[in-house]
């Protein structure tokens, strides 16, 4: 993979809320960026797919998870720390 | 229009096969929920469900009738044999052409659909069961059930996701009503645990991997059940010249629809069709004394249902009780209206009132007597069943004590 982390995570968000990545701001929410909940578990299933990852997520209680969704950059960094403990 | 009355119940869950042990267990407050056992499961993230334990198909029904009969179907047939059988109705002549079977159902035959694919894409054949189309198909069950009984008259199954047998028993309902029928038999079933039924499900991550706990502080998602849910329903005059025992009248149904969003619950819709059944059955909010709730145990439906009961409640909200017996037999998605409806008839007929397990705390979002962890006796004379489904179609059942 090419791509860094952090413009691959960008890239699956802006799909997902159908910008540019150029329009995505990594303080950015994912309210602000008009994703819901449906948008946010298609981005996980997303994130899981391309990094081969397993993200912890339950929907009924997002703020249970160690997955912190609260803007884009947490979400950039909550990949990359599920990529080096997930890593064999 | 005729009076519509209840005067057979059949049901195979993981609570029990029959109507006495499922009632029993819910009395109890047991829980049939536990870890599924199924080829594949080690691939899942969530291992529990209600699984219907104990069972042995070729004890029930012969080598050609398993070969035609998905899990679905075979539940089906079990659970309309005991309703039949209470019932005491002989479907011959006139009464069979003005008899029918409208089930429920949301996924139908998901195990076959299961089986055979895995068969063509895993295993490489090219060769498939001859009867894997009659086995899948959602109205299996219920034509299954017609042929069993001589049940000549409307017959059809619906399927409205968690809604579906609640739809299926209020058209039951209004057919006799309007006197289209004199008997219907009528519920739901479903059968969707094995590796792809869950599997889809894990998807949406709603599921919770340890318990149902509807309407608790720490409640974690949803887990599904599985079975069959069969009623006799028959006009009250048919039912009262042949000296048929009655368990409960059937007096109100209505339906809604949110127009909203495909997953994410409405207060607006499921008010609407609460206030619908209630009006529907000519009663009184004040008059209602048990609601058994949709209560998923997600944290989306069990706030909206809270909300939704106090807005068509008002005051009387703090005194009408609300249980989730999904928190023992799990969601049965189809056919789990059906099971429910069983925690209605004996709240009107035994003054028991099923409980919410897996209580821990009370969440100030559902804050409705919830009959937590333990059964409790009750005079309760007018009952309502929930059912919202995906898609946002809601059915309400209103359900009376006769006298």
């Amino acid at each position: 993979m090419s791509d860094t982390v952090e413009d691959t995570v960008v890239r699956i968000i802006a799909d997902q809320a159908m910008l540019e990545p150029s329009d995505i701001r990594m303080e950015q929410t994912l309210d602000d960026l008009g994703i819901d909940s449906l948008g946010l578990v298609e981005s996980i299933f997303a994130i899981e797919e391309t990094f081969d990852i397993q993200v912890p997520f339950n929907a009924n209680d997002p703020a249970a998870s160690d997955f912190d969704i609260s803007s884009v950059a947490s979400i950039v960094a909550a990949v990359r720390q599920l990529i080096a403990d997930q890593k064999v | 229009m005729k009076r519509v009355v209840i005067t057979g119940a059949g049901t195979i869950n993981a609570l029990g096969h029959s109507v006495p042990a499922t009632l029993e267990a819910m009395r109890e407050g047991r829980c049939g929920i536990g870890p599924l056992a199924f080829r594949d499961v080690d691939r899942l993230s969530i291992r529990i469900g209600g699984q219907v334990r104990d069972y042995d198909p070729e004890a029930e029904f012969n080598r050609q009738q398993i070969s035609l009969y998905d899990r679905f179907t075979q539940f089906t047939l079990l659970a309309a044999r005991e309703a039949i059988a209470q019932s005491g109705l002989c479907f011959q002549d006139q009464l069979a052409a003005r008899s029918g079977v409208i089930l429920g159902t949301a996924g139908g035959g998901v195990q076959t659909w299961d089986e055979n694919y895995r068969a063509v894409y895993e295993e490489g054949k090219n060769r498939v069961h001859p009867f894997v189309v009659p086995k899948l198909m959602n109205n299996a069950a219920c034509s299954h059930v017609s042929m069993a009984y001589n049940l000549q008259g409307p017959s059809f199954t619906v399927a409205t996701a968690c809604s579906s047998s609640n739809h299926a028993m209020g058209q039951a309902f209004n057919m006799i009503r309007c006197g289209m029928a004199d008997v219907m038999v009528t519920g739901g079933s479903e059968s969707m645990l094995c590796f792809g039924g869950v599997k889809a499900w894990e998807g949406l991550r709603v599921m919770s991997k340890d318990a149902c706990r509807p309407f608790s502080l720490g409640r974690n998602g949803m887990v599904q059940g599985e079975g069959a849910g069969i009623f006799v329903f028959e006009d009250y005059d048919h039912a009262r010249a042949r000296g048929a025992e009655i368990l409960a009248e059937v007096a109100g149904f209505a339906m809604t629809s949110d127009a909203a969003d495909i997953v994410m619950p409405s207060q607006q819709g499921a008010a609407r069709a609460i206030a619908g059944a209630i009006r529907d059955a000519r009663v009184d909010p004040s008059d209602v004394g048990y609601i058994n709730a949709h209560g998923t145990g997600t944290a989306a439906n069990d706030k909206t249902e809270c909300a939704a009961v106090a807005e068509v409640f008002g005051p009387h909200a703090d005194t009408v009780m609300m249980s989730s017996t999904k928190s023992m037999h799990g969601h049965l998605i189809g056919g789990t209206g059906a099971v429910e409806l069983l925690a209605c008839i004996m709240a009107l007929r035994d003054g028991v009132i099923a409980p919410t397990i897996g209580y821990l705390e009370a969440d100030p979002e559902c804050a409705l007597d919830v009959v937590p962890n333990v059964a409790r006796e009750a005079h309760v004379d007018v009952v309502l069943s929930n059912a919202f489904a995906f898609g946002g179609l809601n059915a309400v059942l209103a359900l009376k004590r006769v006298h």
